[in-house]
């Protein structure tokens, strides 16, 4: 007998929920601190909601408080978006096959694409059965909910308690410490990612922490090109 | 100065619109009916362990090591991170010990 639609989207959510457990935690956890982090710059709970629900990227939305607490600059904040962000065109180049759905569920997909939900429906191990479709998108829409009610819940906790912050953005610096041990401990071969270290480290030795991130780029993507031989084991999972 | 409501939004739409930008593009520029360039696919796979590289990077970039705490509250935290996550391999467990860790050390210590 054929399941119904409804039955194939129960079943996608069975699979997809437990995958995301770790990211319900991290994002959680994260997504509060953002909240109470805005919220101690004296933004009311609606910033942070809203920047969640539309931005939907963790560095860049802990940057933008930076925006929006200095000059009107929305040039800058644009130009530093992209550059942040520009891994997200990486993301894009791996899901090109895997995110092509006509409508609004392609449209999600690619839209809530963030680090860990990309770790995720790029490398899932999805059952046979499950439909891969409703499932990435469940990954999608279940780690999504899960950073925007941090945010509201942080922003209006804030409110309410008393809390020195100093130090809490190291949260930051922690998630991205830990997905680059976790991508080190999977990958066959170490060299992109020394070579992302050690690139973007002598480019802030030279350039500055406000300039570095563009040279980095550049020299990365221009090292991956030229040395493609040394490169081709790069990313692949042990 | 402080910005008004209005320029809050504009900033803001800045941000969503570069976001959507990196997020939308490949699937705009490399369309399904094309097939995707070899060289496109080889940086798709090598780039990401490289990009992670340079988030650290970012992260930290503006420790001073030459002023202030010279980065002393970073380093203790960032070996906290790398120790516990190597033990016990938990992101929020990790996350979490590095942000105390850190907290403490420039709120009380430093």
């Amino acid at each position: 007998m054929m399941e119904t639609k409804k039955e194939t989207a129960i079943k996608a959510l069975k699979a997809a929920f437990p995958q995301t457990i770790p990211i319900l935690a991290g994002y959680v956890f994260l997504s509060i601190a953002y909240g109470v982090y805005m919220n101690a710059f004296g933004f009311n709970f609606l910033y942070p909601m809203f920047m969640s629900m539309l931005i939907y990227a963790g560095t860049v939305q802990f940057v933008a408080v930076g925006f929006l607490l200095g000059t009107f600059d929305p040039v800058n904040a644009l130009a530093l978006t992209l550059m942040i962000n520009a891994r997200y065109l990486f993301y894009g180049i791996s899901m090109l096959e895997k995110y092509r759905f006509p409508g609004i569920k392609g449209f999600f997909l690619i839209f809530g694409m963030s680090d860990e939900t990309f770790s995720i429906n790029l490398g899932a191990n999805i059952p046979e059965d499950v439909d891969k479709g409703w499932f990435m998108l469940f990954v999608t829409l279940l780690n999504y909910s899960y950073w925007v009610s941090g945010s509201i819940l942080g922003g209006l906790f804030g409110e309410l308690i008393e809390f020195n912050t100093k130090g809490l953005e190291f949260a930051m610096t922690s998630m991205f410490i830990v997905i680059f041990l976790e991508q080190w401990l999977k990958e066959e071969s170490h060299k992109s990612s020394l070579l992302g270290l050690g690139v973007s480290l002598l480019c802030l030795i030279i350039f500055g922490s406000g300039n570095f991130i563009i040279p980095s780029m550049l020299i990365i993507i221009l090292l991956l090109s030229v040395r493609k031989e040394s490169f081709m084991k790069a990313g692949e999972i042990k | 100065m402080t910005m008004t409501v209005g320029e809050h939004i504009i900033t803001i739409a800045m941000v969503v619109l570069g976001t959507m930008i990196t997020r939308f593009l490949p699937f705009i520029l490399f369309p399904a009916n094309k097939p995707t360039p070899k060289y496109i696919q080889y940086l798709g796979r090598a780039l990401p362990p490289a990009s992670l590289g340079l988030l650290v990077v970012y992260a930290l970039k503006d420790v001073n090591i030459l002023t202030g705490s010279r980065g002393i509250p970073e380093l203790i935290a960032v070996v906290v991170v790398l120790a516990v996550h190597l033990w016990k391999r938990q992101m929020l467990l990790s996350i979490a010990a590095g942000t105390v860790i850190y907290m403490v050390l420039v709120q009380m210590v430093f």
